[in-house]
């Protein structure tokens, strides 16, 4: 017994030590969203994440990797079994993957106190970015309001008077309107929230036609996305009342199943797939050569997570168990982006600029995004204020 | 105002309609066999899924409508025979177990064979525009109205087999006192295949219409299979006319009911309050309604046994 004891005590001083040592393989926890309506989000998520992978030559920092993947099926109870699992019996070293907002509360607390890094590659509350921030908490994409802001400023600027919107009834609907009407000034002449996940948007349709609006604004990612606007489009609203949406609703995946319904279809991102740097060419070349499809801003977003971690891993010399160097290298390191520059506020999420796409009709008659401008430069969240960290 | 009411009217229409389809099945199966299916909801899944493959393999939606008819009419007839039939007479207990257990088998077949993503089934071309209802004022998607229309044409194709033939008059007699239907020299053992075979098609039916609106993926029967339930509890098990009132009644409170209450909001609290607080209280108050008929009348509205 005291032999055994020995034997473990002699073995935690050695891991002790190795902590300074730099570490001899990284582990990453994927949890994403990857089947029911939401799917196609998670799915270019993780696609977008293995590329880079791929790209880094199989190793993420210099190290030997080992992506676990798990489908939370956008169920916050399986994420947090997931999440139990990944903490305690993979031990992961950093987690990423969070599509929906909901989940991310539910199961950020639990990675905080396990004292796990989570690099976000979607989902951005707002109580992460202000007050409930947190030192193990980064957002690699954007804080949930922004892409809503850089709309809300949009059709601010073409003059809408009486704009309708609607989201789903989840943090990130709430925090979408918010941020619309954050650089949105005008009237808002109807603002309905639905069902996460619903799928039949007739009564909501009807309430935006009878509620005279100049415009729509929606913020309904996914599988909702598409399927409210082929059923605004059906009931010829479309034609009528303009769609507005943030990339989220604007995006390939809704693209390619909406069809020509869409065009002409106004969208706000942080990034947009002509954008002229390096890296953003060879992975929208790559992406579409390894998966047959045109990438999503979703996708570049798990291509910037795994290229962040990378770069702060390196800049840590490999010393994945020093936390306090690993946060400060995932803080200030320059990593390679697909969206040309981004860099962290006080509050762990990007200051960067917002661009406004237009669907377009291409030669061949297919449909598919196209870059119209700037909207925002250099943007930071209205939360980072109330962070401190 | 009237113009937003009538086209919620026929959302809600529309919504009561494909209800009834699967409740008509359940209240069946549930009457008539004594059997509680929870896996209706799969069948639906399936037709949906099958609908969405021929569609795919032909490119034409009226025949892929069609073929998934059979095509799940034909798998609910293999279930019967080789599942269902043993699961009669078992404790319900069992029978819920069992069945759930079909849930689980038929989201992992699905998903093994077509992938977790949604597909999508596309509509015909010539329904995929509104209808001007009155110039101006009222559109209606055209497609939506093809839903109502072939809705009812099924209620009243129903409501002629339940009560105007020989096999309607067996399901009515096995629904009411199965024991003595037998007795009586009712073949009883087909008549079950008969009636689990038409609520299977009448869940391909519902599936495949509502397809090309809500997009075709796995779990969709479990989400539907809750309002199904509560409408033939608030019917009356068993009865046919009960699963209509009652679909109707819950498209109606359902969508109608999300109106007046977010309307009704408005005048008491702000108006984001409201939005959020309306669609809330509304998918209660379906709810509260079984809650008060099985109160008051715990028979349901259209008892089938009297």
């Amino acid at each position: 017994m005291i032999k055994k004891t020995c034997i473990a005590l002699a073995c935690s001083t050695a891991l002790a030590a190795g902590s300074a040592l730099a570490a001899d393989s990284i582990k990453i926890g994927m949890m994403t969203t990857l089947s029911g309506p939401g799917a196609g989000l998670g799915i270019d998520i993780r696609d977008g994440f293995n590329l880079a992978v791929k790209h880094l030559g199989g190793k993420i920092g210099d190290l030997p990797t080992e992506l676990i993947v798990a489908d939370d099926a956008q169920n916050p109870e399986t994420a947090k079994q997931i999440t139990e699992r990944f903490i305690k019996r993979d031990k992961v070293d950093i987690a990423t993957g969070v599509v929906f907002s909901n989940i991310m509360l539910a199961v950020g607390p639990a990675f905080f106190a396990a004292e796990t890094f989570y690099v976000s590659a979607n989902a951005g509350p707002s109580q992460y970015a202000g007050a409930d921030c947190n030192p193990f908490f980064f957002n690699v994409a954007w804080q949930n309001d922004n892409l809503h802001e850089a709309m809300g400023k949009h059709v601010q600027d073409k003059g809408y008077k009486k704009v309708a919107l609607v989201a789903p009834n989840y943090p990130a609907g709430k925090d979408a309107l918010t941020g619309f009407k954050r650089f949105y000034q005008g009237a808002v002449a109807e603002e309905v929230y639905t069902k996460l996940g619903q799928l039949d948007y007739a009564a909501e349709i009807a309430q935006v036609r009878a509620s005279g609006a100049d415009a729509l604004y929606i913020f309904l990612p996914g599988g909702m996305g598409i399927n409210f606007i082929k059923q605004y489009s059906q009931s010829g609203m479309l034609k009528k009342t303009p769609l507005f949406a943030p990339g989220f609703s604007g995006d390939e995946d809704v693209v390619k199943a909406v069809g020509p319904a869409m065009e002409g279809a106004f969208n706000t991102s942080h990034w947009y797939r002509e954008m002229d740097n390096a890296v953003n060419q060879r992975f929208v070349a790559d992406f579409q050569k390894d998966f047959n499809r045109l990438p999503t801003l979703y996708a570049s977003q798990g291509y910037d997570a795994a290229m962040l971690i990378d770069a702060a891993v390196k800049a840590a010399d490999g010393k994945i168990e020093d936390k306090a160097a690993l946060r400060k290298a995932l803080e200030t390191v320059k990593a390679p982006t697909t969206r040309g520059e981004y860099h962290f506020g006080n509050n762990h999420y990007p200051v960067q600029s917002y661009y406004l796409r237009e669907v377009v009709k291409n030669a061949d008659g297919s449909v598919s995004n196209k870059y119209v401008g700037k909207v925002m430069d250099k943007h930071t969240d209205a939360y980072a204020k109330d962070c401190k960290m | 105002m009237l113009y937003l009411f009538i086209e919620q009217a026929l959302n809600g229409l529309q919504y009561g309609l494909m209800l009834f389809l699967l409740a008509a099945g359940l209240t069946l199966v549930f009457g008539i066999m004594d059997l509680i299916n929870l896996a209706h909801g799969s069948l639906y899944m399936i037709g949906a899924f099958l609908a969405a493959a021929f569609y795919q393999w032909l490119g034409s939606f009226f025949p892929a409508l069609l073929l998934a008819i059979i095509a799940t009419a034909l798998i609910g007839v293999i279930l019967e025979r080789i599942l269902y039939r043993r699961l009669q007479g078992m404790s319900h207990l069992s029978q819920v177990l069992a069945t759930f257990a079909l849930i689980l088998i038929a989201n992992e077949t699905i998903k093994i064979i077509f992938g977790a993503q949604p597909l999508m089934i596309g509509m015909p071309e010539s329904l995929s525009g509104p209808i001007e209802l009155v110039p101006d004022e009222l559109y209606y998607p055209a497609y939506r109205m093809l839903i109502i229309g072939v809705g009812l044409a099924v209620a009243l194709g129903l409501y002629l087999l339940v009560n105007r033939t020989r096999i309607g008059m067996w399901m009515r007699a096995g629904a009411s006192n199965p024991q003595m239907a037998a007795v009586m020299g009712v073949r009883i053992k087909p008549l079950f295949t008969f009636v689990f075979a038409l609520g299977a098609a009448l869940c391909a039916l519902a599936g495949a219409l509502l397809g090309p609106l809500l997009a075709v993926s796995v779990g969709m029967g479990e989400s539907i299979l809750i309002p199904a339930f509560e409408v033939i509890v608030i019917g009356g098990i068993g009865s046919m006319r009960g699963a209509l009132v009652g679909a109707l009644l819950v498209g109606m409170i359902d969508t109608l009911g999300r109106l007046a209450l977010t309307f009704g909001l408005k005048l008491v609290v702000d108006s984001a309050t409201a939005a959020t607080l309306g669609p809330t209280l509304a998918s209660m108050m379906v709810s509260l309604l079984m809650v008060c008929v099985l109160f008051f009348r715990p028979q349901g509205l259209f008892p089938a046994r009297g």
